[in-house]
């Protein structure tokens, strides 16, 4: 199967979603979505709130099953529904409303993060065979690496809940890098940042594109997005309305009533 | 400053003390109290494996069970049937003789059959949290209890209330725990071997504990406990996880039992009930849910507080008011009740909660 536009070549398509529905009683959540996200582009998915995107990150990650459509991802049918397994394919996400493991410290946090590359079984554990061993300190020591890329380390043992919101959300991308994803989901990680803090996030999404991540993100920040972005798919009531480049997308009529229509200044959301 | 190999010479130091502490403990107790006080604390040795059995579904994977006992129930009836003449006598054609199986084969059996029931209630539950899975394992531990109660008839079983008695007691390299016997010339009473022998027990489930915590699956059971759909998105089978969980503090509670029913010579329903549920899981809660050392601790307060309260109440209050005012027994209740509504009030983690904190101090002084 080749993409609609026939433009891409496969094997540069890492995701494709293709007539994606959900519906939770009377909402229509998505309605039949299709999209396509290159490897190593920063995708944008923006939208007026209750358009649907966390639905679709949702449906994406295994958290919801669609009742329409599929997924397809590096060339392989997603399970839906079935969230370790499609960690175990190779996506990681963060969550719009940060969650994470409070009790356990930052580095334990990042370890949990790792649980799906790791073979550690019953019996290896209690013995702590060489093998367990290895893949423990393999595991400690990866987490400090991953702390220090998202400028954390010095937190490694504090509790979760006790780290700065900014931190948190660092260290939610921490945790999610350390299943060595091929595709990041992040669900508006500038949330509550302040401008500082933002400007952080953006380089530390820069460098991520840098190192080859593929990277889709969800915003409110339309600065943010239309600086960061490859491309931006815009979703209202559950339809996408555009995918285009950014310069493209901000002309849209359909992106322009969607947005007037809820508020003049997107940005402010 | 200290010497960098000083804190861990102290830990050693500190284990090698409590070790022969341990050791001597019986033959003290025994000397200044009395046996009976050994068999107390054989009990509360049984009871840390409960409570840490129990943690693993409670305290690590966040699971409220309130029909934990049951596993020990099983534990204990596997025991009793297999080391005792009941099934002999209740159905003589197909039994010829008593079972004489060997404590090292009936053990394990037990550890493995409770812990296929402990996947059996969990695989129900697994979508169930909180209040509503209190309720389910509420329940199933009834529903053991009371299929115990009635399994004597058509098929005499369980021999109904009247429990299974002349349970052979627990045999090791040939000699019988049931009765004293010398050693290098030491008289060691049937309470004393059995402390010696449920200590090396518990001295295992403590390291299963410990190492499973410090692994991949005891950071899934607690992120599970933590966010059960970010452990999903963090990509744990929380299925498997939690059934894990569920099996593995069975298996604890099956061994335990196996102990209890070759130690006592005797069960009988009525040792399975709620209330021991509830006991078990207050002994987690207490202590400190999710730290192994501080269920530990909340087991024996818990099982030896009430016998210090018991031998202690009469004579205290015949010394301060000239009578007995309240019999020991209800004090006993009334002080277990205002102790826990105390320490949920004032210390709501437990008496001795996680350690994370203390690892937030040192990293501190490492910077500092
Ligand atoms: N679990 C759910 N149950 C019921 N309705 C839901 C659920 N998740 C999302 N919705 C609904 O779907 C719509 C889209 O929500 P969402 O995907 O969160 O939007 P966005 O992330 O774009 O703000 C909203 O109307 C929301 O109320
Ligand atoms: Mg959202």
């Amino acid at each position: 199967m080749s993409d609609p536009a026939g433009t891409i070549a496969q094997e540069a398509v890492l995701l494709s979603a293709s007539g994606v529905s959900k519906r939770f009683g009377g909402v229509q959540a998505l309605r039949d979505v299709s999209l396509t996200i290159r490897r190593g582009e920063v995708y944008g998915l923006i939208g007026p709130n209750g358009a649907g995107k966390t639905s679709f990150f949702n449906v994406l990650t295994g958290l919801y099953s669609p009742d329409e459509g599929r997924v397809t991802f590096d060339g392989r049918d997603l399970p839906p529904g079935v969230p370790h397994r499609i960690a175990g394919a190779g996506i990681a996400r963060t969550f719009q409303n940060i969650r994470l493991f409070g009790a356990m410290s930052a580095l334990e946090n990042v370890m949990v993060g790792r649980h799906i590359r790791l073979r550690t079984g019953v019996i290896g554990a209690i013995l702590r065979t060489p093998a367990a061993r290895a893949e423990e300190a393999a595991t400690e020591a990866r987490a400090h690496e991953l702390l220090r890329y998202v400028g954390i380390d010095q937190l490694a043992n504090q509790q979760a809940t006790h780290l700065s919101y900014g931190d948190q959300r660092r260290l939610e991308i921490a945790r999610a890098l350390a299943s060595e994803p091929k595709l990041l989901a992040l669900d508006e990680p500038a949330a509550g940042m302040n401008a500082t803090e933002t400007g952080g996030l953006r380089t530390l999404i820069e460098k991520l594109r840098g190192d080859g991540l593929t990277v889709l993100l969800i915003e409110h920040d339309v600065k943010l997005v239309m600086g960061l972005c490859d491309r931006v798919a815009v979703l209202d009531y559950g339809e996408k309305i555009a995918e285009d480049v950014p310069d493209v997308v901000r002309r849209h009529p359909r992106v322009i009533t969607a947005y007037l229509g809820q508020q003049a200044d997107p940005e402010a959301a | 400053m200290t010497l960098p190999g000083d804190p861990k010479l102290r830990a050693r130091l500190g284990i090698v003390l409590i070790g022969i502490a341990l050791a001597v403990l019986p033959f003290v107790v025994g000397a200044n109290f009395g046996n009976s006080w050994v068999r107390i604390i054989d009990f509360a040795l049984l009871y840390v494996m409960l409570a840490l059995g129990l943690n693993i579904v409670v305290g690590f994977a966040g699971l409220l069970d309130l029909g934990y006992i049951a596993f020990y129930a099983v534990g204990a009836y596997l025991y009793a049937l297999l080391s005792s003449p009941h099934l002999a006598t209740a159905f003589p054609a197909v039994f010829a003789s008593a079972p004489a199986w060997s404590v090292w084969l009936v053990l394990p059996l037990g550890a493995l059959v409770a812990g296929l029931f402990g996947v059996l209630l969990g695989t129900p539950t697994l979508k169930l949290r909180g209040d509503y899975l209190a309720i389910v394992t509420l329940g199933f531990g009834e529903i053991i209890r009371i299929f115990l109660n009635n399994l004597n008839a058509p098929l005499n079983l369980t021999n109904g209330p009247q429990g299974i008695n002349n349970i052979q007691s627990a045999e090791i390299a040939g000699q019988s725990l049931g009765r004293s016997f010398e050693l290098f010339g030491l008289q060691i009473p049937s309470v004393t071997a059995h402390y010696y022998f449920f200590l090396a027990l518990t001295l295992l489930v403590i390291f299963i504990c410990v190492r499973l915590q410090d692994s991949r699956l005891g950071r899934a059971w607690v992120a599970i406990r933590e966010d059960e759909l970010a452990a999903r998105a963090c990509g744990i089978n929380t299925r498997n996880v939690k059934l894990l969980a569920f099996g593995l503090g069975a298996t604890f509670g099956g061994v335990a039992g196996g102990l209890f029913a070759g130690f006592q010579g005797f069960v009988s329903p009525e040792s399975f009930g709620l209330l021991e549920s509830i006991m078990v899981l207050c002994m987690v809660v207490l202590g400190g849910m999710g730290h192994i050392a501080g269920v530990i601790l909340g087991a024996l307060l818990l099982a030896l507080l009430p016998e210090v309260l018991r031998w202690g109440a009469a004579p205290v209050q015949q010394w301060l008011f000239g009578k007995v005012l309240v019999d020991p027994e209800s004090l006993r209740l009334l002080l277990f009740g205002v102790a826990l509504v105390l320490v949920m009030r004032w210390r709501p983690a437990g008496l001795w909660p996680s350690a994370l904190r203390k690892r937030e101090l040192a990293a501190h002084a490492e910077v500092a």
